[in-house]
Formats: C-alpha cells, structure tokens, sequence
C-alpha cells in the first residue's frame, strides 16, 4: 500500500467537515421542523428545481462553450439517457467525446 | 414496542431484502466516484471519510467535480448545502411515520437516509406493516456501508490511472450530470429551471471569474422554477398525492 492512502490534508478535511455539517443541519432541520415548516407552493417548487438546476449549471460549460466534440456528445449522451440506464448512457457519451475530438 | 423479540432478525432481513437491488445498483457509483476522487488528488482516506460523513451521492459528485488545488472551500460547501436542501422536505415527509421507534432509531434513521433507504422506508410505513427497529437495521445499515467501503475501493483503484484525458475522463462528470437530469425530468414544467439555468451559467462562465456561474445558474434555474405557475401547480399536486398515499 502506497502511504498516500492515508494521506490528509487539512484543507480538505476541512472542507469534507463542511459539508457534513450542513447536510446533517439539512437533514434534521425538516424532520424537526414539521408542522412548523412544511414547504409548499412557490418554496416546494423552488426546492424541486435546485438539483437539475444546479445540475445543468455544472456541465453548461462543457456542454455548451467547448467545442463541437463536447456538445455533440453532450447531445448523444442526453439521447441515450432517454432509454438507457444512468451508467450506460454515461458511457456512450464519454465514448462519443473520446472520438469526436479525435475526428473534430 | 409491542413486537416479539424474535421478529427483530426477520424485520431486518425484510428490510434487506425490499434494499438489496438498489444497494447493487448504488455500489458502481460508490466505484466510480472514488476513481474520479482520485483524479483530483483526493486520498482514499479523504475518500471514505466524505462518503461516511455526508453520505449524500449528488453533492459528493458535485463537490468531486468543483474539487481543485486550492480547494473551494466555500463554494463546496455552499453548493452541497444548496443540492441537499432537498432532504428538508424528505425529513418532513419522514417525521410523521417515526413515532412509534426508539429515539435512537429515529435519529439513526434522519441522519443517513438516502433517495434511497427514504423510498424504501416511506414505502413501508404509508402501504406496508410499518417500521420498526429491525426493519430499519437491515435496510439502512449494509447501504451505508457500501458507500464509503466502494469510495475506497475505487479510489485506490483510481489512483493507478495515469493519463484519465486520453479515455475522455474529464468528460464523465458531464455524461453523468446530464443523466441525472435525465432522470429529474418531469415533463414540460422541468424546461424552465433547465433552459434558465444553462443559459445563465453559460454566461457566468464566459464572463464571471472561479466557480461563480454555478451560483449564477442554480441561482436562475431555481427562480425559474419558483415562477413558474405550471411547475408550482404540478409539485402541489405530487404532494398531495404523497400525504394521501
């Protein structure tokens, strides 16, 4: 074993700390806020869009401003998910990215 | 509890049972997303303590993703806790079903639900006998082990990787991410968080510096969603659907 296995960084325990912290906060928050914070209307909807919004935020870039490789497999890999299984269809889209930037 | 006591090892392998497909299908991505950690020089210790301590697989990719020397810390942080915010409404929608379990179950079962062990769970309390302690032994326990334990394993294997460009690597955060969405896609009321969120963080990137089109565009998607009466329409009628259920 390569003794970077255990190798930690501070900044990056830190981080991971972070995170931990609130998405317990999150976690516990709603289940003991019931009855006094139940979400609905405009908040619920707001709450339903963060993950695809945040989501597509993250691979506008890539998908989008990089080049044609990039959004023609972005496109394909969009396709695929339509009938495919999440891991599958990830593939097919690396897959294509891989050869299109050899072609493109 | 008003159980036999012997019921408790045949709850809990129910609870294994009514798990054990999405566990399988859980553990690939616990592989996938140690191998990508380690791309980005995270260790395999790094690794297994993220997933114990946040169990929580869209941030963890999301966060993987953002990861860099030096690491953002704040914009991490603040994106997991944005794409987490979601369990506010599933702790909610727990809460009503936990009465009856010892305090240490219930907290148990608050602090490492997953989409998973929280539609398994809900399933059984609103249409099945209900939960009890065993129950939720045999479901929560091997899924969240299997999480740090892959993350681990597929960082260590991760590592050995020398030139991930060549094999389209840094692409796979993209092909994953649009498959998620995929998957959130619930029809004509996800366009507007979609198409608001992309156009925003497209234009983010191109003219704002670091990480900040993330925000410009969840930010925007997550406005679109809020206005639009359509989507509010649909996500009310979901959840009385859910409170009958």
């Amino acid at each position: 074993m390569p003794a970077d296995v255990f190798a930690l960084d501070p900044a990056n325990l830190a981080t991971i700390l972070g995170m931990a912290a609130v998405t317990l906060i999150v976690r516990f928050a709603g289940y003991l806020t019931v009855g006094r914070l139940q979400p609905r209307g405009r908040l619920a909807a707001a709450l339903e869009s963060v993950p695809p919004a945040v989501l597509t935020s993250l691979v506008a870039p890539m998908a989008l401003a990089t080049g044609p490789a990039e959004s023609l497999a972005a496109a394909l890999t969009v396709l695929a998910a339509w009938r495919l299984p999440v891991l599958a269809a990830a593939a097919i889209g690396v897959g294509a990215v891989v050869l299109l930037r050899m072609v493109l | 509890m008003t159980q036999h006591p012997a019921s408790f090892a045949a709850d809990a392998r129910q609870g294994f049972i009514d798990i054990f497909p999405l566990l399988l299908g859980a553990i690939p991505f616990a592989l996938l997303l140690g191998a990508l950690a380690a791309q980005k020089g995270l260790s395999p210790l790094e690794m297994g303590l993220m997933s114990a301590l946040v169990f929580a697989g869209g941030s963890q990719f999301i966060a993987v993703d953002m990861w860099a020397s030096p690491v953002p810390i704040l914009a991490i942080v603040a994106a997991t806790l944005m794409v987490n915010a979601r369990h506010l409404l599933m702790g909610a929608a727990l809460a009503p079903h936990l009465g009856g379990l010892p305090r240490g179950v219930r907290l148990g079962y608050i602090a490492i639900h997953a989409d998973e062990t929280w539609a398994v769970g809900l399933k059984r309390a609103t249409r099945g006998p209900g939960l009890t302690p065993g129950y939720l032994a045999g479901m929560l326990i091997p899924f969240y082990l299997q999480w740090p334990i892959g993350g681990v394993i597929g960082c260590v294997f991760g590592g050995l990787v020398t030139d991930p460009a060549r094999f389209g690597a840094d692409f796979v955060f993209t092909a994953m991410f649009l498959c998620l969405v995929v998957g959130l896609w619930r029809g004509r009321t996800s366009a507007p968080p979609v198409a608001a969120a992309a156009v925003a963080a497209t234009l983010g990137y191109l003219y704002l510096p670091g990480v900040w089109y993330v925000f410009l565009g969840a930010l925007a998607g997550t406005l679109a969603g809020a206005l639009d009466p359509a989507g509010v329409k649909a996500v009310a009628a979901r959840e009385g659907r859910v409170h009958a259920g």
